[in-house]
């Protein structure tokens, strides 16, 4: 198990390299280098920009080194000073950004996890055991519409019955008057009310997906054997259930909680744009409107290094949930 | 008696009760085309799914001529201007063939919106092949013959069937003109990926060794990058001066690069179990070359995955583009398609006062659920011998 | 040992409704079960000998459905060592799930299957899935069940029993597996054991020894066993009565020695034919000549032929009377029935003597 770990540790390390490469390649995709363009702003903006100053920017971004050199700059300074570079949109170093907006992402993507938890697994496991049943075609055309339907159509649709039948403008995290207030009892409310609906729209996101996996994988564990040797003991069907494919079944979908990392940045970015929420998505739509590159290498580079590792935790979750990997048994490893 | 061999019986004994009798003999010496088709037709909704969107298909082809406007034309008179009511009764009670009756707009004195009128005096009939906006078919064939409309020149009152925008361009025309573009993304992305694909996954599964191992690790780098913020971190640093069509073309490249990935392993997996099989043995013992093999007896053994792998794309492609093209950092106007439609409907204040600028949604919707739809029957169909 | 009934199936039509059709998987089926015994029941695959086993547990899978038949379990209870009354138990009148059911399954009827690779749930211990159902029909605690699991595997000969039963299925071969298996079937003291082919899926040497083990713990326990098998060596090994299934009928049924001396169901005939005997290899070495086989296959389930299922692959097939009226069930001596017309005059014979 453990030679497993370090092996899947061992594999990932030139993964994670050429992440960092394609990563800095994005940043220097737009055409003209990052310099001129950002003394071009300040310009704009009205600010003079001196012979030395535009030098000392020079000299801070590598411009006046070759690029292997660069990415060299650019990737230590983000191992040994967390420092992902500058974003001009927001005028604040890109690890600020995306840290003050951590708390909110993180509060959101969790829930909105639960939420999809709560609802899918039950009717994905109630719809294998009644396959065919009116039932069972009507939660697959329903998950085949979900899966059509991109959670921002919906939120679209849902902001609109809101304003317009009952009068309320959703969107945000905070009410016009909290939202520069410090944190107090009644801001923290004024954040719960605004919460629900992107927790449940993010959430409904993965309901269709999640239904049909677990619809998929307990269709494939009710065939076996072992089920019927189960019934005939004399369990109860709810206990045969329960105790017996869902317990094979469930294990993948579980141990995909470690993908929670990545869809943190990624999960319902557009949705969250729509929504207008405080969370680390927007703001990469904020920066990428105005080509500032740093923020959407900082996003690539984390969020893919964080599916990297997630894909490494959760085949080790799935492993320890499975006796027979945990054991290095024959199957299935 | 061979594992193929058995399957087919199996799958004749599933099947026969669908083949009108006396043609059994037929079944027996269909080819895998023919088997594909049979086991395709069983699937209702993948057939539905086919005439939809052949027919989506026609409507994106003549766009020009089915549409009863330019998607350009701003009726100055008619801006925000809610889906026309067709009517086939006038004031009087009589029955007429469906007709609109002129409007009227006023503004609200308060919020200064466009309200309108109905003036039930005159009535339009809507009719086919009537004149309308000149246009050139395919940049071609000049006409102004539309498909359906009102007739009547500049004084009739325009047909709008699902309303107009807030400068008064006909929505329902625009939505035609947009299906040009959005699904011609995914065709154009797919067949990008198309050729990526089989390329790097045969390369990948026919030399094996260390091209293999360079090849895998890509994939696996590439399918590791989150989608959306790749897509948009791409497709911002497309140069904001480049022209248009380049700016289409950009897009739908960035769009395949995750799908050829898929197509890749597909092949190469199929590949390499492939040169496993007896037939290809038997081909190879029989002194054929090696391109041989792989044209005449491994792509035809596939091909049917290779569709199935590209039509699951289709989807995630439109939705892309619509994704990109709603947040502003795809396609821009004056380009059309149903993503840039959508950027309206950005500001939930104007949804709410011109909810047909949604329209873009549900035609999406169709779209992608219909290629979902067909992606599972060519799915099932795929493998004919398996039942 | 006692030799009364302990089950009885009569009439038994189990069906499977399917959108191809209806497979009549069993098509009238009586059979007799007597306490301590065993009943072998032997035919091809697909004959309708699992979902007859299946029927008796009231576990067919979907969408099969006993149609008709009556199923009754003669439950003795020992009241004191020396008096018991018995208590019947219509198990067709049950609802498949309920209660009552639920408490004959793993208690009173157990059943071992084919597969023991597929038979437990690879995550849970050997250990853990047998006290389960020793804690589910016995008032007993976690430690007793355990103690008991020990024991039971102790019985099935499985080496270090209070090691294995921490084990997980997978670590054990195939043999302890099936062992484990019995073991987890036996653990409530059943009174019948449906064995439905337990020994298919083992190599020869295990296959002997699982035999063994299984008649050595019916002496311990003296329970019945239906045991299910394609391979008449098995069942002259295993089985005091045979009955012989074909298309979801008995064709045949009678004591184990008769069948092989006396064999009267053309198909039963073909069935021995095609066992290869050491004596005729030996015979034939030199010669090229083959083993016989059934001509023909088994029709398609969907179909439902006129008269005899068996005449269109009968040698002794008569034209006009075999494809066209259904045979009857003759008993042409006492207990040795059969289902061909065959025999019809020697019955008539028998009735005018």
């Amino acid at each position: 198990m453990l030679a497993y770990i370090i092996q899947r540790i061992i594999r990932v390390i030139p993964q994670l390299l050429l992440i960092s490469i394609l990563a800095f390649i994005i940043i220097q995709l737009p055409p003209g280098d990052i310099v001129t363009r950002q003394i071009e702003r300040l310009q704009a903006s009205g600010v003079t920009v001196s012979e030395a100053q535009a030098q000392a920017l020079i000299r801070q971004y590598g411009m006046d080194r070759p690029m292997y050199q660069r990415y060299l700059l650019w990737i230590s300074n983000i191992i040994t000073k967390f420092d992902f570079g500058y974003s001009y949109t927001f005028e604040k170093p890109v690890a600020q950004v995306i840290m003050e907006r951590m708390g909110y992402t993180f509060a959101i993507a969790l829930f909105a996890h639960i939420f999809t938890w709560t609802v899918a697994i039950p009717i994905g496991i109630y719809v294998a055991v009644k396959q065919y049943s009116i039932m069972d075609y009507i939660v697959t055309l329903v998950t085949f519409i979900g899966l059509a339907v991109p959670a921002f159509f919906l939120a679209m649709i849902i902001m609109y019955v809101a304003l317009t039948k009952f009068g309320i403008r959703t969107g945000g995290l905070f009410s016009q008057e909290y939202m520069v207030l410090p944190w107090s009892w009644g801001k923290f409310v004024d954040l719960l009310k605004h919460m629900w609906l992107p927790i449940i729209l993010l959430g409904t996101g993965g309901v269709a997906g999640t239904i049909r996996t677990m619809r998929a994988m307990m269709l494939d564990e009710l065939r076996k054997q072992y089920v019927t040797v189960a019934r005939a003991k004399g369990l109860s069907e709810f206990n045969v259930i329960v105790r017996y494919p869902t317990r094979l079944a469930i294990n993948p979908i579980l141990s995909s909680v470690m993908w929670l990392l990545p869809w943190l940045f990624s999960g319902g970015i557009i949705l969250e744009i729509v929504l207008n929420l405080q969370t680390a998505g927007p703001a990469l739509y904020a920066a990428l409107r105005n080509q500032d590159m740093y923020m959407a290498g900082a996003y690539i580079l984390i969020t893919g290094a964080l599916t990297a590792i997630s894909a490494i935790l959760s085949d080790v979750l799935l492993a320890l949930s499975d006796p027979r990997i945990r054991f290095g048994g024959v199957e299935g490893a | 008696m061979s594992k193929k061999t058995l399957q087919k019986k199996q799958l004749g004994r599933k099947t026969r009760r669908q083949i009108p009798e006396g043609q059994e003999e037929e079944f027996y010496r269909a080819g895998q085309w023919q088997l594909v088709w049979w086991k395709f037709r069983r699937h209702k909704l993948a057939q539905i799914a086919m005439v939809v969107l052949g027919i989506l298909y026609f409507i994106a082809i003549f766009a020009e001529f089915v549409s009863p406007h330019d998607p350009l034309h701003r009726f100055k008179d008619y801006l925000s201007f809610p889906p026309t009511a067709i009517h086939i009764r006038d004031a009087e009670g009589r029955f007429h063939t469906p007709f609109v009756y002129g409007m009227k707009m006023g503004r609200d004195p308060n919020t200064f919106r466009p309200i309108y009128e109905e003036n039930s005096s005159i009535i339009y009939p809507i009719g086919l092949f009537v004149r309308g906006d000149p246009y050139k078919l395919w940049g071609l064939i000049p006409s102004d013959v539309h498909l359906f409309g009102v007739g009547g020149g500049d004084e009739a009152m325009p047909l709008f069937l699902m309303g107009t925008d807030t400068i008064g361009r006909d929505v329902l025309s625009r939505i035609f003109y947009g299906a040009r573009i959005s699904l011609s993304v995914g065709l154009i992305g797919v067949a990008i990926s198309f050729v990526l694909g089989l390329l790097l996954g045969g390369i990948s599964g026919f030399f094996g060794g260390v091209v293999d191992e360079i090849i895998q690790r890509v994939i696996e780098v590439i399918t590791t990058l989150p989608t959306i913020p790749l897509f948009m971190a791409l497709a911002a640093a497309l140069p904001r001066e480049w022209p248009q069509l380049r700016i289409y073309f950009a897009t739908t490249l960035i769009l395949s690069i995750l799908g050829w990935t898929g197509l890749a392993r597909t092949v190469r997996g199929r590949l390499l179990s492939m040169r496993e099989e007896d037939f290809v043995l038997a081909a190879r013992l029989d002194g054929e070359s090696e391109a041989a093999i792989i044209a005449r007896y491994m792509i035809p053994g596939f091909l049917s995955y290779i569709i199935v792998s590209l039509t699951g794309s289709l989807p995630g492609m439109i939705l892309g583009e619509t994704s990109l093209s709603f947040l502003g950092i795809g396609l821009n106007p004056p380009t059309i398609s149903w993503g840039v439609m959508l950027q309206d409907a950005q500001d939930i204040m104007n949804v709410a006062h011109y909810p047909w600028i949604l329209w873009p949604v549900p035609v999406v919707v169709l779209a992608v659920l219909m290629f979902n739809f067909l992606g599972d029957g060519l799915r099932d169909a795929a493998d004919p011998y398996v039942s | 040992m006692s030799d009364h009934v302990l089950a009885e199936i009569k009439n038994l039509h189990t069906y499977f409704y399917l959108a191809e059709g209806v497979v009549r998987a069993v098509d009238g089926v009586d059979l007799t079960i007597k306490a301590g015994r065993t009943l072998g029941i032997v035919g091809e695959s697909g004959c309708g000998k699992s979902i007859t086993a299946l029927s008796l547990m009231q576990l067919v899978p979907s969408p099969g459905k006993i149609k008709e038949g009556e199923i009754t379990y003669y439950q003795t209870i020992h009241k004191t060592e020396s008096a018991s009354t018995s208590n019947v138990i219509e198990i067709t009148k049950l609802k498949p799930n309920s209660r009552a059911m639920r408490a004959i399954r793993g208690n009173q009827i157990s059943m071992v299957f084919q597969e023991p690779m597929a038979a437990m749930l690879p995550v849970r211990t050997v250990g853990a899935q047998i006290m389960e159902a020793i804690m589910l029909h016995q008032q007993v605690n976690k430690a007793e069940a355990r103690e008991r699991a020990i024991d039971i595997l102790a019985r099935a000969k499985l080496p270090n029993a209070d090691r294995i039963v921490d084990t997980y299925p997978f670590q054990l071969s195939g043999g302890m597996r099936q062992r484990a298996v019995i073991a987890m079937a036996l653990s409530c003291n059943p009174n019948l054991l449906i064995a439905d082919e337990p020994t298919t899926a083992l190599d020869v040497t295990t296959e002997a020894q699982i035999l063994d083990l299984m008649r050595e713990l019916q002496q311990q326990y003296n329970m019945a066993i239906m045991y299910i098998t394609h391979n008449l060596g098995v069942i002259a090994e295993m089985a005091q009565e045979v009955a012989v299934m074909y298309m979801g009928k008995i064709v045949e049924q009678t004591d184990v020695a008769s069948i092989f001396r006396n064999p009267l169901h053309p198909y039963t005939q073909a069935l021995l034919r095609s066992i290869p005997q050491l004596d005729d290899v030996m015979a034939r070495a030199g010669q090229k000549k083959r083993l016989e086989t059934i001509r023909g296959m088994v029709p398609d389930p969907y179909s439902v032929l006129p008269g005899c299922s068996f005449h269109p692959r009968c040698p002794q097939f008569m034209e006009g009377v075999c494809n066209e009226v259904e045979p009857a069930v003759i008993e042409v001596e006492p207990g040795h029935i059969v289902r061909c017309h065959l025999y019809a005059s020697r019955t008539t014979k028998a009735r005018a003597n």
